[in-house]
């Protein structure tokens, strides 16, 4: 039986992708999902903009403006950000280290679904009508006075997606550490993989404190708990000590894969070998150490003492070290390189100006004394979005055009690319750099208003246009998608003609057992190394045998729906807050936990085994088309 | 090799929850995921030393009786032994001998969580201590009923293991399964002694 594949019908691609446990299949659930909450998270922020195109405008009410901001930052961050970083990754990182899968590609799959139910609870709450209302940093003071379900909204969503993402982590270092390719050291690894390995590491010490964090916050709103309440003992510090020991490795979490998107189109635009591969590497590790030691940076103006807020702001300099090395090395790559301009390099080449400032400014709000005058302004909300937008979500559009190719087997055009570009880049910065000024101006973030005669209309006027100019940008990237979809045009391995790493060596998209035989890694820039000598393919380090596949399974869906029922019952339970406890939410409660646990068991005691690829299939199979 | 094999204690290979791909796989993910655990129960802790005794009238001296713990404490860390006693009659191909140290295992800790769930009662109906109490109240009950959850499941995941086997033996498809499970009972046990003596210990005397 080959596997060259037949036309499929829309119910059998649908049951294939809920099945489905394979990478790069799992990496195309992640790219649609993290792209459709990346939509509504735009949606909300154009939103935003247009209440605060003029003074005292009355297009949103204070309330709905409350819940749009914490919307917006909530979905930005948790199920867009992550999700697309982690389509990349999934799609990129397995074949990258030469591996044929990720090291669990049952629990790569229960990630995906446990992103995808959490996501779903959170966006319910606009349909229920209470909607999170306490920014998404949700501190305990604002969150526990909020009423309605609003914040058992963020909770429970927020607590089910964030066990996938801790799943995904310990996959991507398992896979990172048992499964790279003979010759694959870790000196030789790409610097996306390395990134993902790093970012993985800080997932998996960053993600706990939030578990916990968020479950104090959902028991002291639904089960009766007292941990923030200060009237019975209970202390709001922690949660923001909790929040930002997870708050800031989640930056970093975000931004050092985006650092390894552009490790990865420099070197290949420049046609020449990432300048500084080690100090690359070591600055990597350095920003993940340091990510952890600066959380209350976030916290100057609560009080800590002079002493804490010095140690802090000290740490927190430090880490502008390691990132300008980063920095360098990316402008020593292109320097006497044979630069090559299409969109991915385009965006790489936006970028590094564009988070320099953003760097700066995180410098300037590292100072403490400084801080107490920037604290709460639109001057806090300029410098996250250089670093977020500037480098996260470009970086997740220069490698949706760079990777879209070895990811659907067809290439996004470069034309609207590049009107897609000049709108997006042109946009951001009418944006958010005139709200430097305007928090220096004194305009406070996360306030529905301002008044007129206060030198704030003009700035404001300018960020709304410049918003919808990214809304434009966004929209030519939704029609480029399309009509790449539509036209269907089949492209070949190395579809950029001057690809250096493994995944550029076999066919896009590759097969689903990805190669017939394991490459051997002979250097860095294994497939470089081939090209220069004349070969076309990579040299194997194996012979032709069997290979072994897991088996697609449905369960995980089944694990995360019952997570995703039990939090219902959890948020309608008697003893919540709200005081509109239902006599089914207990049953409810314990039914979800059933159908979570009892698939968990069904999982461990139903042997699978996977099946086997054999030798003689291997061999008639062309390998260009996935199962 | 075949995960499904017969083997023999001749030909049983050492460090069996290692032989496979996946049970690598498993090994190392399971001691990352107890990295992350780790960070999760320091959380716990650290928050219990900053809220314990706030908004509370009652104090840790008055509330801990030390007779019950030492014993729930004697009970935990014998089961890891005998967990310890499984794993080695594991690695010698002796399937009779791993249930039964396991199932062991489980009656200790079948015993420890008894202890556990009668100390909860006393302290709701004798010393009317109950979770909603206060902040001290909230941060002690969720310290100690996390890692009380984390031994019904431990327990649970034990039955599962020797159930589904019971009929089939060793092989070295099971042989990471059940290596894991005592790993996480390990862990299980060491965060125990972290309560024992930041809890109770601290509590009586600190």
């Amino acid at each position: 039986m080959s596997s060259i594949a037949v036309k499929k019908g829309f119910g059998a691609i649908l049951w294939e992708y809920l099945t489905t446990v394979d990478h790069k299949k799992i990496a195309h659930l992640y790219l649609m999902g993290g792209g459709f909450f990346f939509l509504v998270g735009g949606l909300e922020a154009l939103l935003i903009r247009i209440q605060l195109l003029k003074p005292q405008n009355t297009f949103l009410s204070e309330q709905t403006f409350n819940e749009m901001f914490t919307m917006h930052g909530t979905t930005m961050i948790f199920l867009a950000a992550m999700p697309l970083l982690f389509a990349f990754m999934n799609a990129v990182v397995p074949l990258q280290i030469g591996a044929r899968d990720v090291a669990f590609p049952f629990l790569n799959s229960l990630g995906f679904w446990l992103f995808f139910f959490g996501g779903v609870f959170l966006n319910l709450s606009w349909i229920f009508g209470s909607v999170p209302d306490a920014g998404w940093t949700s501190y305990a003071t604002l969150s526990l006075a909020s009423p309605g379900h609003g914040i058992d909204f963020y909770t429970l969503g927020l607590q089910i997606s964030g066990f996938g993402t801790l799943i995904s982590g310990i996959n991507f270092l398992v896979t990172i550490i048992n499964m790279r390719a003979p010759g694959m050291t870790f000196m030789r690894m790409p610097l996306f993989t390395w990134t993902t390995f790093i970012a993985s590491t800080l997932i998996l010490f960053a993600f706990p404190p939030l578990t916990v964090g968020i479950f104090f916050l959902m028991f002291d709103r639904l089960f009766g708990a007292n941990f923030f309440d200060v009237a019975m003992g209970g202390n709001a510090v922690i949660w923001e000590h909790v929040f930002w020991i997870f708050g800031h490795p989640e930056v970093y979490i975000l931004v050092l894969p985006a650092f390894g998107i552009f490790s990865e189109i420099i070197p290949t635009f420049s046609r020449k070998r990432l300048f500084g591969y080690s100090s690359m590497v070591f600055a990597t590790v350095l920003i993940g150490f340091l990510g952890f030691m600066v959380w209350a940076h976030h916290m100057f103006t609560t009080g800590l003492g002079n002493v804490a807020n010095a140690i802090f702001a000290v740490a927190t300099m430090a880490i502008a070290v390691p990132t300008g090395i980063k920095i360098f090395n990316w402008l020593l790559t292109m320097w006497g390189g044979s630069i090559k301009i299409s969109v991915p390099m385009l965006w790489s080449l936006g970028f590094i100006p564009t988070f320099v400032m953003g760097g700066v400014t995180g410098v300037m709000q590292g100072i403490a004394p400084l801080d107490y005058q920037l604290h709460d302004t639109y001057f806090i909300v300029a410098h996250f979005h250089y670093v977020i937008l500037g480098g996260v979500v470009f970086a997740i559009l220069a490698g949706l055009h760079f990777y879209w190719p070895k990811m659907w087997g067809t290439m996004l055009s470069e034309k609207i690319g590049y009107f897609t570009f000049v709108f997006f880049f042109i946009g951001f910065h009418l944006t958010f750099f005139i709200q430097h000024f305007l928090g220096l101006f004194g305009m406070p973030r996360r306030v529905a208003t301002y008044l007129p005669g206060q030198g704030l209309e003009l700035g404001n006027l300018i960020s709304s246009i410049g918003a919808f100019m990214m809304a434009v940008g966004a929209i030519s990237l939704v029609y480029n998608i399309i009509i790449t979809v539509v036209k269907n045009k089949k492209v070949g391995n190395d579809p950029w003609g001057d690809g250096r790493t493994i995944e550029w060596a076999i066919p896009s998209p590759p097969p689903f057992y990805n190669f017939k035989q394991t490459p051997l890694v002979r250097g860095l820039d294994t497939y470089w190394i081939e090209k220069t000598e004349g070969k076309k393919e990579l040299t194997p380090a194996e012979p032709l045998s069997d290979i072994h596949m897991p088996n697609n399974s449905f369960v995980p869906v089944v694990i995360s729906f019952g997570l995703f029922v039990a939090a219902f019952g959890a948020m309608y339970n008697p003893l919540n807050q709200v005081g509109d406890g239902k006599s089914w939410a207990l049953p409810m409660l314990i039914i979800g936990l059933l159908i979570t646990f009892g698939s968990m068991l069904f999982r461990s005691i139903k042997d699978d085994h996977g099946y086997h690829i054999h030798k003689e299939d291997l061999m008639d199979d062309e390998g260009g088309e996935s199962k | 090799m075949n995960v499904e094999g017969k083997f023999t204690p001749q030909t049983w290979p050492d460090s069996p929850e290692k032989q496979t791909l996946e049970g690598k796989n498993k090994f190392l993910g399971f001691w990352l995921f107890l990295g992350g655990e780790t960070v999760l129960f320091a959380t716990l802790f650290a928050t219990y030393l900053a809220l314990k005794e706030k908004g509370s009238s009652i104090t840790t001296e008055e509330l801990f009786s030390m007779p019950l713990v030492f014993a729930m404490t004697m009970l935990l860390l014998s089961s890891s032994l005998t967990s310890v006693y499984a794993i080695y009659h594991m690695k010698n191909y002796n399937f009779k001998l791993m249930q039964a140290w396991f199932l062991l295992t489980v009656f200790l800790g079948f015993g420890f969580l008894c202890l556990e769930i009668y100390e909860f009662y006393h302290y709701v109906h004798g010393e009317h201590f109950t979770y909603s109490s206060s902040a001290f109240s909230s941060a002690y009950y969720t310290l100690v009923g996390t890692h009380g959850a984390h031994v019904t499941f431990g327990l649970l995941w034990f039955i599962a293991l020797l159930v589904r086997n019971a009929k089939r033996g060793l092989n070295l498809y099971n042989a990471p399964k059940y290596y894991v499970a005592s790993l996480y009972w390990h862990f299980i046990d060491v965060v125990w002694v972290f309560i024992f003596t930041v809890v109770y210990l601290m509590g009586m005397v600190g």
